[in-house]
């Protein structure tokens, strides 16, 4: 019992990160009906970022965080300027191409700047671990879950309460009619993609404090997994990608308990290839009918 | 919704076919002879047959992505598959003592594999379109790597050796003749006419008696072969293969050969592969900064010539009778049922 539910924690903390990186996704779908291939890779930007500030310029812990985030924000928001927005009116395989395209692109420039695998500095040698039951978690762990939390449930109230989550939903329903609201469209898919990238980057900040090793190629895997994560739920539906971010992280814990640890990313990437030959618009969203 | 393919492409008048057999047995004479009497030097052969390969590459992914209109980006999970069948075929199934006379065989073998797995991307096609079906065909090239790290037989994550160098300059020369050969001619057979309608509209050309799924498949698999072949060869040039040379950097590659060189032409595929490949040799002492300016250049493409050089042109060469526009390639044909 003990085992299942350490097993559980485990299933929270990769199941957090996840989560917070599929809504990237998610938001992106929802506004552009467009998959941001290079989201994963924002994440991994995030990471470097966030080292850069705390290794290479010794910023306390807050300041770094912050800074890495509003950065991802702003290189989220510069995709989409440079790289996006000129393609809005073009074929979807550009569109897909291009998001291709720019993870490559923030990879190998991530490796021309700074081409060794960094380690960030253990920041809370300090913590301690709380123990329940023959449960261990470390309070870092724990503080990374409720982090994460409080994060998506912060975006959830965003995107239902708040006028420019109103526009964002609008934007999603129908793009056409928002301007004639009197909303900005592009100034609504930019903070579409600086809200997007901002959570892949404090997901990035708090991936790379449970694992401090960071490399150029650290997003693409985790940035599938996410991407899986926001099809679980049923791509563009917020609270979906939350949910099918957990539910990949169990199933992915549950892999690693049955069969050799390898075999994560074969069941997960199976998941997937499933999931969209049976049930392409997920666990949580509609199925879409097209006209002829 | 697909603007940028609503051009007729075939339209150009009959040109001469005859020196394209000359030229053909030239280019072969020369890739033998040339090597043969020293006059390139090692180097230079490395980068031909790199050149070669990647035309293969090219004109496998543009059957797919250029003219029948689908997403293909996981294409270097066919060039595994392939690498991988024709690795183990000349390693562990053909005699030692075979030697050179047996390559053939296993870069066959190889094809074959990676004909035989394109099932597994055909058959999603059916239902799913756009970018869902490339979501389908990366995750296709995602599990056939974790799949080849976890198989031990093969080597795991350390990789696969053992091979003899036997990809020659002749060989891939006649590869290349043989990939642009069968799939310029499935592009204007009757099968090809169905592809090309598939990409105009899908739902038109089965309401107009087109088995999409069919040639889907063919397709698919036509195209997965010489993939394979490709990575055949490649295999029996590195005489090393490991699971990681075959990751989403691979097939972006290959998707910008696609790009630049021009979707849906068999000319553009040639020559996309061949400025590519020799364009990134030449920027070799860039070092890592080389790798930044591969994307740069693939999203600047699509930003302002998304369908490449000779985008939906073909060049007279490989055209070989007028061919009414390709909207109306379709009708009153019963392509696929026949």
């Amino acid at each position: 019992m003990a085992y299942f539910l350490q097993q559980f924690i485990n299933v929270l903390q990769t199941g957090s990160t996840y989560s917070l990186i599929a809504l990237g996704y998610t938001m992106v779908y929802g506004v552009l009906s467009m998959i941001n291939f290079a989201h994963g890779d924002i994440f991994m930007v995030g990471a470097f970022l966030f080292f850069l500030f705390v290794s290479t310029l010794k910023l306390p812990f807050v300041p770094s965080m912050l800074a890495a985030t509003v950065l991802t924000a702003l290189l989220g928001v510069a995709t989409e300027r440079f790289a996006y927005r000129p393609l809005r009116g073009a074929p979807k395989m550009s569109a897909v191409i291009t998001a291709l395209g720019v993870g490559v692109l923030l990879e190998h420039l991530t490796l021309a700047i700074n081409p060794y695998p960094r380690h960030i500095p253990a920041m809370f040698e300090g913590s301690g671990t709380w123990s329940a039951g023959g449960v261990v978690i470390s309070q870092l762990k724990a503080a990374i879950i409720v982090f994460s939390l409080l994060m998506m449930a912060l975006l959830d109230f965003t995107i239902n309460k708040t006028k420019l989550g109103m526009a964002i939903r609008a934007i999603s329903w129908d793009m056409s009619v928002v301007p004639l609201m009197g909303v900005s469209v592009n100034g609504v898919i930019a903070a579409t993609f600086a809200i997007g990238a901002g959570l892949g980057g404090i997901a990035g900040v708090l991936y790379s404090l449970a694992y401090p090793v960071i490399n150029p190629y650290m997003g693409v895997m985790v940035g599938w997994k996410a991407f899986i994560s926001a099809v679980i739920g049923g791509i563009g539906n917020v609270r979906g990608a939350i949910v099918g971010g957990y539910v990949l992280g169990l199933v992915e814990t549950l892999t690693i308990v049955f069969l050799p640890a390898t075999y994560r990313d074969v069941t997960a990437f199976s998941l997937l290839l499933i999931l969209l030959v049976y049930r392409p618009y997920g666990l949580m969203g509609k199925p879409k009918t097209f006209k002829v | 919704m697909m603007k940028i393919f609503r051009t007729a492409i075939h339209g150009q008048p009959a040109g001469p076919r005859r020196p394209m057999l000359a030229v053909i047995i030239a280019g072969f004479a020369l890739s033998i002879a040339l090597p043969y009497f020293g006059l390139l030097n090692k180097y230079v052969i490395f980068v031909l047959i790199s050149v070669g390969i990647n035309v293969i590459l090219t004109i496998s992914l543009n059957l797919v992505n250029g003219f029948m209109g689908e997403f293909s980006v996981g294409h270097a999970g066919f060039m595994a598959v392939g690498a991988y069948g024709a690795a183990v075929t000349s390693v562990n199934v053909i005699p030692r003592w075979m030697g050179a006379a047996a390559f053939p065989t296993a870069i066959l073998a190889g094809g074959l594999a990676a004909a035989l797995v394109s099932l597994f991307v055909a058959i999603p096609s059916f239902k799913t379109r756009g970018d869902y079906l490339a979501i389908v065909t990366l995750a296709f090239a995602m599990i056939v790597k974790s799949a080849l790290e976890n198989m031990d037989v093969l080597g795991g994550p350390r990789g696969f050796m053992g091979m003899q160098q036997f990809t020659t300059l002749p060989w891939v020369f006649f590869w290349m003749v043989l990939s642009l050969w069968a799939i310029r001619n499935f592009v204007y057979s009757a099968y090809g006419r169905g592809v090309l309608s598939i990409r105009e509209d899908e739902t038109a050309s089965e309401l107009s008696g087109v088995d999409t799924r069919k040639v889907k498949v063919l397709t698919f698999a036509l195209s997965s072969f010489f993939a394979g072949v490709a990575g055949g060869l490649y295999a029996h040039l590195l005489q090393f293969i490991n699971p990681s040379m075959f990751d989403v950097i691979k097939s972006t590659e290959m998707l910008i050969m696609v790009y630049l060189g021009g979707v849906g032409s068999i000319a553009g595929s040639i020559l996309g592969a061949s400025i590519y490949t020799i364009l990134m040799e030449v920027l070799r002492p860039m070092g890592v900064w080389r790798m930044v300016l591969m994307p740069a250049v693939l999203i600047l493409l699509m930003i302002f010539r998304p369908r490449g050089i000779m985008g939906l042109r073909e060049l007279r060469w490989f055209v070989y009778k007028a061919i009414p526009h390709s909207g109306a390639a379709a009708k009153g044909q019963n392509i696929g049922n026949t």
